[in-house]
């Protein structure tokens, strides 16, 4: 059997990580935008003043042609999940499977329900229920979303499993050891509140436009002050998941925290680089060169994060490599050259198994299989170096995600603090409307650091992209990547000019609009 | 009676849509992209074949791309 060509794993993870991106433009939006403007509809609901209803209109407008254009566009992963990525399908089974319909069956239609009376309903179903339908339809996209990073929590720490050699699947042996993974939980929370905080940079950020262009004072004011509060409430919580995320990630996948901070050598009383230059071309998965060209630590900062103890043990890339260390739970590390070992022993009884002729054969196989299957994936990997991800784009994700987040909170408190005043900054009011972007750019960082970090596995420790990926003509995946770049390229310009257009339209005029 | 008061709720709302008639266009065309278009001539299943017949591919990639 020919070996697979690398440029066919970096195009088939170019096009998913695409498509993925594209996706993730429209579901943050969605899950922020939609709590704003249930909050909106709440006020409207107790204090029965039209304009919070006009106010809330508004919004549920802009959210439903977010909506709309990001509708299906997941969709196009679970194709390329069956053509390009057909190993990886097969070998997670139904433990992919089991979130995803249960994400499709209950969230999805709960969602789909619920939008439509929220759309519809005014004015012919009561008030309350139809408060009920909007915050309803909102937990059914925060319920969507958690099946989904069920799924993806479980590439990233697979638990809950068994591997069945027969059927070459993982099967769930646990439903609530993989449904509530304390990774699964962390990565709900951090994902949803920060997908709160884009939502509400988003209002503050055209409500500050309005102020610009000196129209809807009090719809833009009265937007600015719940969605700031509400921003400011998720960026907090953000931060705090961020924290535990970065223990989880200490925990379960070191290199990714090594390569995120720029770790090659490891140690006790680390400290965090709060900003820093690596130096380009820098070698990292070998020597001894200096690979910042600057750095401003925070001491003891990353000990801390990663083991509560400001003394802790924090493995760098070359300790990862060469293991040695004690872990937290007091075994020595293996070096990969050990695990890279294990892996093939245990690829090979699986090979033996499927070929065994007795149960004699099988058994002793199996019990080798067995005895490996933690190290399956390292057996598909060349060279120690493998294990390394892309340090430089970690590194940058990671400061610009955590930068931003730092910005975020003081961008609410500074609106909050400010209340009316805003109306006199107009460069405040223009560098909340340059925000809007920077939401979504922290939001791409986050998922940058958490699945570029995480290379080279599809699947942590079982299952390399190299083993994952279907055995297609690179010219074929080029093909489908350059045609979902044209056609996605076209539908966000269809979204932005519909988009625009609404946002320029305004809200209902209100009394107070110039 | 439940039923016909449903449709009649849902037939009324989308005929006083405005901006809804256009945002459903786009999903449509999107949808029919999608699955007549990208996931017949583009996203085949590539695992052909019955339930033993892809564990037997899965199977033979799985092992014979093992590192050297």
């Amino acid at each position: 059997m020919e070996p697979i060509d690398s440029s066919l794993v970096d195009w088939s993870r170019a096009q998913f990580a695409l498509t993925a991106m594209y996706h993730w433009l429209f579901v943050p939006l969605t899950l922020g935008l939609g709590v704003v403007m249930a909050i909106m509809e709440t006020l409207y609901v107790r204090t029965g003043r039209e304009f919070w209803k006009r106010t809330a209109q508004f919004w549920m407008k802009l959210f439903g042609i977010n909506f709309a254009m990001g509708v299906a566009t997941g969709i196009i992963l679970e194709f390329e999940f069956g053509t390009n990525w057909s190993n990886y399908s097969w070998f997670v089974g139904d433990i992919f499977g089991a979130p995803l319909a249960i994400e499709g069956i209950l969230a999805f239609f709960m969602e789909s329900t619920f939008i439509a009376v929220m759309y519809f309903g005014w004015n012919k179903v009561s008030k309350r229920a139809h408060l009920a339908s909007t915050w309803l339809t909102i937990i059914g996209a925060t319920i969507s979303a958690w099946w989904i990073l069920v799924a993806n929590a479980w590439m990233q720490h697979p638990v809950g499993m068994e591997f069945n050699p027969d059927t070459v699947r993982n099967e769930m042996v646990d439903f609530a050891a993989v449904a509530f993974s304390p990774v699964a939980v962390v990565k709900f929370c951090h994902t949803v509140s920060s997908s709160w905080v884009l939502g509400a940079v988003f209002v503050v950020g055209v409500s500050c436009w309005y102020l610009l262009r000196g129209r809807h004072r009090e719809f833009a004011l009265s937007s600015i002050r719940v969605a700031a509060w509400f921003g400011l409430f998720a960026a907090l919580i953000t931060a705090h998941t961020g924290h535990q995320s970065g223990r989880d990630i200490a925990l379960y996948q070191p290199m990714k925290l090594a390569a995120a901070e720029g770790l090659y050598e490891g140690g006790t009383e680390q400290g965090l680089v709060l900003g820093g230059i690596l130096r380009p071309g820098a070698d990292w998965t070998a020597g001894s060169d200096d690979r910042f060209l600057l750095k401003v630590e925070m001491p003891y900062a990353l000990s801390y994060l990663a083991t509560h103890d400001l003394q802790g043990y924090v493995p760098g890339i070359r300790n990862l490599l060469e293991g040695g260390y004690k872990m937290p739970d007091g075994s020595v590390a293996l070096s990969a050259e050990e695990m890279m070992k294990r892996g093939r022993v245990a690829i090979d009884a699986l090979a033996k198994y499927r070929a065994a002729s007795t149960p004699e054969e099988k058994a002793a196989a199996l019990a080798v299989l067995r005895a490996n299957f933690p190290w399956f994936g390292y057996g598909y990997l060349k060279s120690p170096g493998e294990l390394v991800p892309s340090v430089p784009l970690t590194f940058y994700s990671f400061r610009i995600m955590v930068m931003l987040g730092g910005y975020f909170i003081v961008l609410f408190a500074g609106l909050l603090l400010l209340g009316q005043r805003v109306t006199r900054w107009k460069l405040v009011q223009l560098a909340v409307v340059l925000t809007i972007p920077l939401a979504w750019l922290a939001s791409q960082a986050g998922w940058v650091v958490a699945e570029v970090g995480r290379q080279p596995w599809a699947i942590q420790g079982l299952l390399p992209n190299v083993a994952a990926i279907s055995r297609l003509d690179v010219s074929s995946v080029q093909t489908t990547f350059y045609i979902f770049l044209a056609l996605f390229t076209l539908l966000l310009v269809a979204e932005l000019g519909i988009m625009g257009k609404a946002i320029a339209a305004g809200p209902e005029t209100d009394s107070t609009s110039a | 009676m439940l039923l016909g008061r449903i449709v009649r709720f849902y037939a009324d709302g989308f005929r006083r849509m405005t901006l809804g008639r256009t945002l459903w266009c786009i999903i449509l065309i999107k949808l029919f992209i999608m699955f007549a278009v990208l996931k017949v001539f583009f996203f085949p299943a590539y695992l052909q074949g019955d339930e033993q017949e892809k564990q037997q591919q899965v199977s033979a990639e799985l092992t014979e791309r093992i590192a050297p």
